[in-house]
């Protein structure tokens, strides 16, 4: 038995990969991953074509993808996450097919359950020995968790290896494994470090975030919810990972000790679990350096994969038992809607990620935006593309006041109570408009360029090309 | 309510853009040191087109104008009293002519532009001259609202050295309240100078406090909730207050003249006093906006 092969070109002929079929990759090395780069020059080196891409995300680090799309090396994209760079190849119409955006927990779920038919996977591994056992937490390119990459390890067809640190058998701690590893590969670099994670992620200094923070952290404090126990998960925005140090002082001086944080980890997670706030971090992506450090040394900080994350058709999942959730959006409309994938010009910059998924899971769903960005309003009477449907939100949280979703009744007479600047979100709206004005809507085309689908696997919205 | 005065530079869009909402009762629209000479003019545009553009809510507006010894301070008032801003800051205010010319001033332009309630002062003393002709400023104009002390200036001025404790400019802060208060006007601090020295930000304002004034001026957005704490009344100061005015219902259902509360007599200021911690503590509490 001998999977170590000496070349991605000789991976894929090994693998039999043929024209038509779907192949996998993760989007643990985030803006640094060259893996993916790597493997297209290589298919398209030996003229396969017409191939599908299902990735948990599509960073812009994938520029090169642009060229393989126009010529159908790639016809079809299926995605939870699609960086600017892409997203315009997209939008523009150069893509065969609609592209199918999921969430984290549907996409792991439907490759979980022979819905997404992986042909092949290509998993980038900053450590992996030559039987294919990998982790993401040694090596020049320590990423963290590989939890995205999990279900493809497990469900694919054929799962190739990827590592620039190849270690002697057997490598532990082992993320993925050996028994569903068929090949593995050593390259010079699989990324670039820079890309991969920030050195420390560091704190807004944008009064205008901080002050959205710490009203953000008082509507958490009012909610009746940070007791013992909590769970929490947040985003990696400036006003979500403020209120994360703003919680950490209350919860310290408060002694609450809570349950577990969840979702994408940063250093400022990390500080709670020390400082006591939390018992457990459930990671399933790390942001940055003192992450990675932290996965690597401390037990009290566990990968998990995406499907215990947030697969909706998992037998249970962490996301489930989420108290609050803080999360950041692109544009937000009256009725709460969320639209975290197309920007004003209707071109794809993002996508649900997790948004969706823990929304619909937490017992508080809390969106931090500011009223404008770029003299654009944020709040609006329509979003352009729904990605999490309002009423699985619960709170925004803007720099002139809180709203609260109105079928919240409970929510809005604790936050009263608390004296919080409760205002309406229609009269968000109306002052986002008269900062701003309204801007001219955006040119779109009959062109259908990609499907939302909801972690259930319903299509809820469409994302139209641009003219 | 002035407990925290912000100041904002008068060329940066962004930061006027989201200064009415980080939490400060007062924005100062800084024409004057923020703003380097060759910017003088788009920076009065800037603000004047911003008075008109943003809403401030409950925030209290105020411009610094140029100094009254430089050509700039009467077009920096033609371009902004239009706009009608609540306050107008004079900078390096040393003697009561210089309040009474900008007094005449105001009241001209808000003629010519039919303002419909009179644009207040709020003298910035930053000279030991203005130190001393301090209560004769106060009560130049009735358009003064209150006296407002530069402690960067004032040190420089009078050879001091500026320190985090402010022992320097106890004097100045003493001497400040008593003519603001004896001008029946309130006083406002000077800015705490380090940006990043919190627990001492919370001493200084404190103090501040002790010493009579009624608020403080901030140059950074992190100081806002620290100094709006300080000038806020306490929850035992509410309690009290709420006390002193239920002892008065009582007295006047019993029809009592003199009236007693833990043991010590009620006199009127005591009664203003708690009057004035509960109007403040409603304003404070807020609630919905809309």
């Amino acid at each position: 038995m001998n999977k170590l092969l000496g070349s991605i070109e000789e991976a894929v002929r090994a693998c039999g990969l043929r024209d038509g079929m779907t192949i996998s990759f993760h989007h643990h090395l985030r803006g640094g991953d060259y893996v993916l780069n790597l493997v297209m020059e290589a298919i398209a080196a030996q003229g396969i074509h017409d191939l599908t891409i299902n990735a948990s995300a599509i960073q812009d680090g994938h520029g090169p993808l642009g060229a393989h799309i126009r010529n159908k090396v790639v016809t079809g994209i299926e995605a939870n996450f699609i960086g600017p760079v892409i997203g315009r190849v997209i939008s523009e119409g150069h893509l065969e097919r609609p592209v199918i955006f999921r969430t984290h927990g549907g996409r792991a779920s439907d490759i979980d359950d022979g819905t997404s038919h992986i042909d092949v996977a290509f998993i980038a591994a900053p450590s992996a020995d030559e039987r294919g056992n990998c982790n993401g937490i040694l090596g020049p390119s320590a990423c963290g968790s590989l939890g995205y990459a999990m279900p493809d390890a497990r469900h694919a067809d054929k799962v190739v290896v990827i590592t620039d640190n190849l270690m002697p058998y057997p490598l532990s701690p082992i993320s993925i494994s050996e028994a569903d590893v068929d090949y593995v590969v050593r390259v010079d670099k699989i990324g670039d470090p820079a890309g991969i994670a920030t050195g420390s992620t560091k704190l807004t200094r944008d009064p205008v975030a901080l002050r959205i923070a710490s009203q953000a952290s008082r509507v958490i404090e009012a909610s009746g919810l940070l007791r013992d126990g909590f769970s929490f998960q947040t985003g990696a925005g400036g006003a979500s990972l403020a209120v994360a140090g703003m919680l950490t002082e209350t919860m310290v001086a408060g002694k609450i000790h809570g349950s577990y944080a969840l979702g994408g980890t940063t250093g400022y997670l990390v500080d709670m679990l020390e400082a006591g706030c939390f018992e457990k971090l459930l990671d399933v992506q790390c942001f940055d350096l003192k992450a990675i450090a932290s996965l690597r040394e401390n037990p009290r900080h566990v990968e998990i994969s995406a499907s215990q994350y947030a697969g909706p058709k998992s037998k249970s999942c962490a996301a489930d038992g989420l108290d609050v959730v803080l999360l950041g959006a692109t544009q937000i409309d009256t009725d709460f809607n969320v639209n975290v994938h197309t920007d004003s010009n209707g071109r794809i910059i993002g996508g649900s990620g997790g948004h969706s998924d823990v929304a619909a899971c937490a017992k508080l769903t809390i969106i931090v935006a500011p009223l404008s960005r770029a003299r654009l309003p944020i709040v609006v009477d329509h979003v352009l593309t729904t990605s999490t449907p309002g009423d699985t939100v619960d709170v925004l949280v803007t720099q002139a006041g809180v709203a609260v979703n109105p079928k919240r009744g409970d929510l809005i007479e604790r936050l009263r109570a608390a004296k919080l600047p409760l205002v309406s979100i229609e009269s968000l709206r109306e002052l986002a408009e008269r900062q701003c004005g309204v801007p001219r809507p955006a040119a779109l085309s009959d062109r259908v360029v990609g499907r939302v689908l909801y972690r259930d696997g319903k299509v809820i919205d469409t994302i139209y090309g641009v003219q | 309510m002035r407990r925290t005065m912000l100041f904002l530079p008068g060329n940066n869009p962004a930061m006027m853009l989201g200064g009415p909402y980080l939490g400060a009762d007062s924005i100062i629209f800084d024409l004057e040191d923020a703003v380097s000479p060759a910017e003088k003019d788009a920076a009065r545009i800037l603000v004047r087109n911003a008075l008109g553009a943003l809403e401030f809510g409950p925030v209290e507006v105020v411009v610094r104008i140029n100094a009254l010894d430089t050509p700039l301070w009467e077009r920096d008032l033609e371009a902004i009293v239009p706009m009608g801003p609540d306050l107008i800051m004079p900078p390096k205010s040393s003697d009561a002519g210089m309040i009474r010319r900008l007094d005449e001033k105001l009241g001209e332009l808000e003629a010519a532009c039919s303002l419909d309630h009179p644009i207040g002062i709020l003298p910035l003393i930053e000279t030991a001259l203005g130190l001393e002709n301090s209560f004769a400023i106060a009560t130049a104009s009735s358009r003064v609202r209150a006296l407002f002390l530069g402690a960067e200036d004032l040190t420089a001025d009078l050879g001091a050295i500026r320190s985090t404790e402010g022992e320097e400019i106890l004097y100045a802060r003493c001497r400040l309240v008593a003519a603001a208060r004896a001008a029946g006007v309130e006083a406002i601090d000077t800015p705490f100078p380090g940006v990043d020295e919190m627990d001492a930000l919370r001493r200084d304002a404190a103090r501040a406090r002790s010493l009579g004034f009624s608020g403080k001026a901030v140059i950074n957005p992190r100081h806002i909730d620290i100094v709006n704490a300080a000038f806020s009344p306490s929850e035992a100061e509410i309690r009290y207050a709420e006390e002193v005015m239920e002892a008065i219902e009582e007295a006047k259902r019993q029809g009592k003249g003199a009236i007693s509360l833990r043991g010590k007599m009620i006199d009127a200021p005591i009664v203003e006093r708690a009057r004035r911690v509960l109007a403040m503590a409603r304003q404070i509490e807020g609630g919905d906006l809309a």
